[in-house]
């Protein structure tokens, strides 16, 4: 267990050999992929477990670190370190990961693509690890760019579909806009800092102006931001729900989504000399929590429910950054996990069971999914901030220090806490009270996929108690219970929730009404504001357009015209000088005599010609 | 060491040979290269591979002779490039028919010229390979290319003859200044006031021309279109692979150590003209529709990463440079290499007629995207860690003025994934269907590039070192010519 705790690199090296062995060897027999898969997941868990038990001992883990590639100013390497942080981080993504391992046993079992499925979770867990376990800047931005490689291809995992492959180059193409963001930073970085690793980083900081430090450190947040769906660049989130439904809890709620809280959590000192960019982090945090919750509310896909959702819960770690606590953030990153894949799993159960994803076409399925609607009941509250789940003390939190950061932003967050409350209950009502809406029966989809969520129930209900301690081994500044707020944010929950029991309570019609009362406007939230089509006008398009332009008028008419012209040129020179060959002897001898003019002269200035060309100038 | 001139007879001796051969000439070419191979690596023992220098069988310490080799670390892994697509070119003509003797003749003639300018220590020699490498080039795509071959074969040999005059020029320029011709000598020479000896902005600006137009940088850059798109599999393959490294090459190998101030000078021009291309390749790739010319227009854009690299004086921006081109002649092979398996199968290179490879043909499609990926600059694969530090050393040199190679960044992405998109994703056209997958060659051609790639991207101090003297020689007396 020590060892594993000092070699930290092996949460990377084994999942990355797991995904081999299952490339070459999984189509032995139905169970080597997923088996294959399981070890993966629980090779990260328990390196995780193993570092935690470490820094609870007291104990840092070991680290090391090689040179990558030659520079003479500075070390470029990289290289594994291990804290609480890396260590909280692995066992997330470890423990998430074996339950989705696990469920995808029974939701991918007759897909045709399974092996190359389990491949690629495994890789993306490998680059995953790699984020996390990194020594500094340089190996994380190579796992990061890893894992949304990963998450790429498994958006895109049902190909034929061009929905599916529309998501998943619009999910890589938009969040490659933050990673320039964040390649940027890190170059700057290393411009003045001469090194990226966190531990050189620290000791060299403080020496920084603070107008490079604020650079960089908005720089790094636009990579966040890209990684983490906020706004603006929230907007590939919602079209990767194209992927399978494991993929979605894994990657899109749980882990690969919250790098982005990771990294400014990991690079925290920058942040705490750079108070513009952490005011910016709060922001975009408040702005996304709201502005997506408001999106979930209208929603009819249940993925995409989850996905708005999602992104605004993202928004509340971004909003608890700005307000400066990032073990705050890191905390509700750990019980969002939780709640969320399990309320990604349950919803993949649904969608197998009913064979839709439209929640006007659910309803009813509370009998028949028994198991399944206990495990989601346990996510909904948590995810609606209820006492006594972990979602309601985390969130409390975030609630707490960022009312007393900024009153405005703090009440904007109670709003958003309340509409949470309300969407989380008329989802609950669309999919499983009410009448019936679809002719299937609703049915318990086997054991591999019904007891992953219910495991993962523990948490999302317990982790609450585990706040204190789980903070302070991340060794990030603990904020305690309040009372007021948690009051208040409480009755605002319920409120949010009585709301949404009340309207939803006889089906899918309060939509319907909706919707014709509010007209343009329900659509225009219903389409995430149609930011979409304003990116498409006003970025895609007018960038093909030029690109276009350029190729037809710049490249093809100008460069390449002139290259034929100089060549016709020399043809039609060509043409003239051959009538000087006209056979007359006198025309020969007049132009001898001019072309020893022209030699002659040349040769009495030669000295000055021969000058220039050597430079004596 | 009489192996190194032996490296560039030996294929030569095999082109007579497969000329002769008819329908063996693939498995000619095949041994003749292979030979070739076995004959580097016996040179291992002599310390290559650890930054020691090897002259061939003339020592350049007493130039009686303009037949002088040198094999040092700045040549090496362009050597080795060369040989690895080599293999690749002729695995990828294994199904020529028309006169198959003549092709691989001249695919083994166009080997030793250009291990010839990669090798050469004399300046006249150098320009001897220089200009014969265009021989048989013109004749793979004038003879074995598509439609349009001709046109393109002349506007290639023209265009890049053209450039070379302008470098002639330039060498003699500085030839009538320096004492020395040979490489070596000149390093020992220049530097001292001998370099004063001439006007180094123009001789730096008149080499520029000739190796720009090779490289090529935008606006010289038409041609390469063009050539690609009409050149057969293997001329495409040795085109964008190695014979576009020539002029990176030559910029480090001759222009910077002969007019290292007016390398200085002219720094900046070569910093917008990377940059230039760097974002004007990916935007053309981005808008093409023939599968070729998105290639041949990135491979513009990633040269414009030499080009950045190279207007930065460190060694490490020479090990960028390095980097960024032996990647790039992997992963253009590997891409230009499947696009010709692609054709074989589908006779088109039309995006919009092709569609669903990733369940028709599983294997070709998963080899694309993964080119397409290291392509892209994904970590982990080659691409990454040559543009990461070129982007680095520039930022350093000319802070925020490279800010736009961020675009090209974001573009390249663009275009590989629409590329991926079009080819792989979405169901296929209905004319496209009883497509067979690649077979046994085909992956082991994939695999001989791949595997570098992989290689490179997860350890690429596996280049970097084997340069690194080398550059530190050049750096050192540029250095030492700026700053008498």
């Amino acid at each position: 267990m020590m060892w594993l705790a000092d070699n930290a690199w092996v949460a990377v090296a084994l999942p990355a050999l797991f995904a081999l062995l299952v490339a070459l060897v999984g189509r032995a027999d139905r169970l080597v992929a997923p088996l294959l898969g399981i070890g993966s997941a629980a090779s990260v868990l328990l390196s995780g477990i193993a570092v935690l038990l470490t820094v609870a001992e007291g104990r840092t883990p070991a680290a090391a670190t090689i040179r990558w590639l030659p520079s003479e100013e500075g070390i470029l390497a990289i290289g594994w370190s291990a804290d609480g942080l890396v260590g909280s981080m692995l066992v997330v993504v470890g423990f998430v990961s074996l339950m989705v391992m696990v469920y995808s046993a029974g939701y991918m079992a007759a897909d045709e693509g399974r092996v190359r499925y389990y491949a690629l979770l495994s890789l993306f867990l490998a680059a995953m690890s790699l984020v996390v376990v990194s020594d500094g800047l340089l190996g994380l931005f190579i796992g990061w760019e890893l894992m949304g490689v990963c998450s790429y291809l498994l958006i895109g995992h049902w190909t034929i579909k061009p929905a599916a492959a529309a998501a998943a180059k619009k999910a890589f193409l938009v969040t490659r806009v933050g990673d320039v963001g964040l390649l940027a930073g890190i170059v700057l970085l290393w411009s003045h800092a001469g090194a990226l690793d966190y531990e050189s980083l620290a000791a060299v900081i403080d020496t920084l102006s603070p107008d490079i430090l604020t650079t960089v450190a908005l720089l790094l947040a636009v990579g966040a931001i890209g990684k983490s769906a906020q706004f603006p660049l929230h907007i590939w989130l919602p079209d990767a729900m194209e992927g399978p439904t494991p993929v979605s809890a894994l990657i899109h709620a749980a882990t690969m989504v919250a790098a982005g809280v990771f990294l400014i959590a990991r690079t925290w000192p920058i942040y705490e000399l750079a108070p513009l960019a952490t005011y910016v982090l709060l922001g975009i945090g408040v702005a996304t929590a709201l502005g997506a919750a408001l999106v979930a509310c209208v929603q009819t896909d249940i993925k995409r429910v989850l996905a708005f959702s999602t992104i605004s819960q993202l928004g509340f770690m971004f909003a608890a950054l700005g307000a400066g606590y990032w073990g705050v953030a890191m905390f509700h990153l750990v019980t969002h996990a939780a709640f969320k894949s399990l309320l990604f799993l349950a919803a993949g159960s649904v969608i197998h069971s009913s064979g839709t994803q439209d929640l006007r076409k659910m309803g009813g399925l509370r009998k028949g999914m028994q198991f399944t609607f206990e495990a989601w009941t346990f996510g909904a509250l948590a995810l609606a901030g209820i006492f006594p789940t972990s979602g309601f003390f985390s969130k409390d939190k975030i609630l707490y220090i960022v009312t007393s950061e900024n009153l405005p932003a703090g009440a904007l967050l109670f709003l958003t806490t309340a509409i949470t409350a309300y969407y989380v209950a008329r989802v609950t009502v669309l999919v499983f009270f009410g009448p019936r809406n679809s002719r299937k029966k609703p049915h318990e989809t086997g054991l591999a996929m019904s007891i992953p969520p219910l495991i993962l129930a523990i948490p999302a209900v317990g982790l609450g108690y585990l706040a204190k301690p789980s903070i302070e081994l991340m060794a990030a500044e603990y904020v305690g219970f309040d009372l007021p707020v948690a009051l208040i944010a409480t009755g605002v929950a319920l409120l949010g929730v009585a709301i949404g029991v009340f309207l939803h309570r006889s089906g899918p019609s309060a939509d319907i009404a909706f919707e014709r009362r509010l007209g343009g406007v329900w659509g225009w939230i219903q389409a995430g504001y149609r930011l979409d089509s304003v990116v498409q006008k006003s970025v895609s398009r007018p960038s093909l357009g030029l690109a276009r332009a350029a190729y037809r008028h710049i490249d093809r008419d100008l460069v390449d015209r002139a290259v034929i012209g100089v060549g016709s040129t020399a043809n039609f020179l060509g043409e003239r000088l051959r009538r000087l060959q006209n056979g007359d002897t006198q025309w020969y001898i007049s132009m001898g005599f001019i072309g020893l003019i022209v030699l002659y002269s040349l040769s009495v200035s030669w000295d000055r010609i021969h000058v220039w060309l050597t430079g004596g100038g | 060491m009489w192996q190194l001139d032996a490296l560039v007879l030996i294929p030569l001796a095999g082109a007579v040979v497969a000329a002769l051969a008819a329908t063996k000439a693939k498995l000619v070419a095949l041994t003749f290269t292979l030979a070739n191979i076995a004959l580097f690596l016996s040179l291992a023992p002599s310390g290559i591979f650890r930054g020691e220098i090897v002259h061939g069988l003339f020592s350049p310490q007493e130039p009686g002779t303009m037949w002088l080799l040198t094999l040092d670390g700045l040549s090496l892994p362009l050597v080795m490039l060369t040989m690895l697509l080599f293999i690749v070119a002729t695995l990828s003509s294994w199904g020529v028919t028309s006169r198959p003797a003549a092709h691989h003749a001249l695919l083994l003639g166009l080997q030793s010229a250009i291990l010839g300018v990669f090798l050469a220590e004399h300046v006249l020699l150098f320009y001897v390979f220089w200009e014969a490498v265009l021989i048989p080039m013109f004749f793979l795509i004038g003879r074995w290319g598509y439609e349009g071959r001709r046109q393109a074969a002349v506007k290639f040999f023209l265009y890049t003859f053209a450039g070379s005059v302008f470098m002639l020029i330039g060498l003699l320029i500085a030839l009538m200044s320096l004492e020395a011709i040979t490489f070596t000598a000149m390093a020992q020479t220049i530097g001292g006031p001998a370099g004063d000896g001439f006007n180094q902005v123009l001789v730096f600006a008149l080499l520029s021309i000739g190796l720009l137009v090779k490289l090529p940088a935008v606006p010289f850059h038409t041609w390469l279109p063009d050539a690609h798109v009409q050149a057969p599999t293997a001329g495409s393959i040795m085109l964008a692979g190695v014979l576009l490294k020539m002029g990176g090459y030559g910029l480090i190998r001759l222009a910077i150590p002969i007019a290292p101030e007016g390398w200085e000078a002219l720094a900046p021009l070569l910093l917008i003209l990377g940059i230039v291309g760097v974002v004007f390749g990916a935007a053309m790739a981005l808008v093409q529709d023939d599968l070729k010319r998105v290639v041949a227009y990135s491979s513009i854009s990633h040269m414009g990463f030499v080009l950045v690299a190279l207007s930065v004086g460190t060694e490490t921006a020479i090990s960028a440079a390095i980097l960024v081109m032996v990647s790039h002649g992997l992963v253009a092979g590997l891409l230009f290499y499947l696009v010709g398996e692609l054709y074989e199968r589908t006779h088109t290179r039309e995006l919009a007629s092709l569609g669903g490879l990733s369940y028709l043909t599983p294997r070709l499609a998963w080899s694309l995207a993964f080119a397409a990926f290291a392509s892209l600059g994904l970590p982990g694969l080659s691409g990454f860690p040559g543009e990461l530090l070129a982007v680095m050393e520039g930022f350093r040199n000319w802070s925020w003025w490279i800010a736009p190679v961020g675009i090209g960044l974001v573009l390249a992405a663009a275009y590989n994934l629409r590329v991926v998109a079009r080819v792989n994703h979405g169901p296929h056209p209905p004319g496209l269907s009883g497509l067979s997958d690649l077979g046994p060659r085909a992956l082991l051609g994939v695999a001989i590039l791949a595997i570098p790639v992989l290689v490179i991207g997860i350890w690429p101090r596996i280049v970097a070192d084997l340069s690194t003297p080398a550059v530190q020689r050049i750096i050192e007396l540029a250095v030492r010519g700026v700053s008498p």
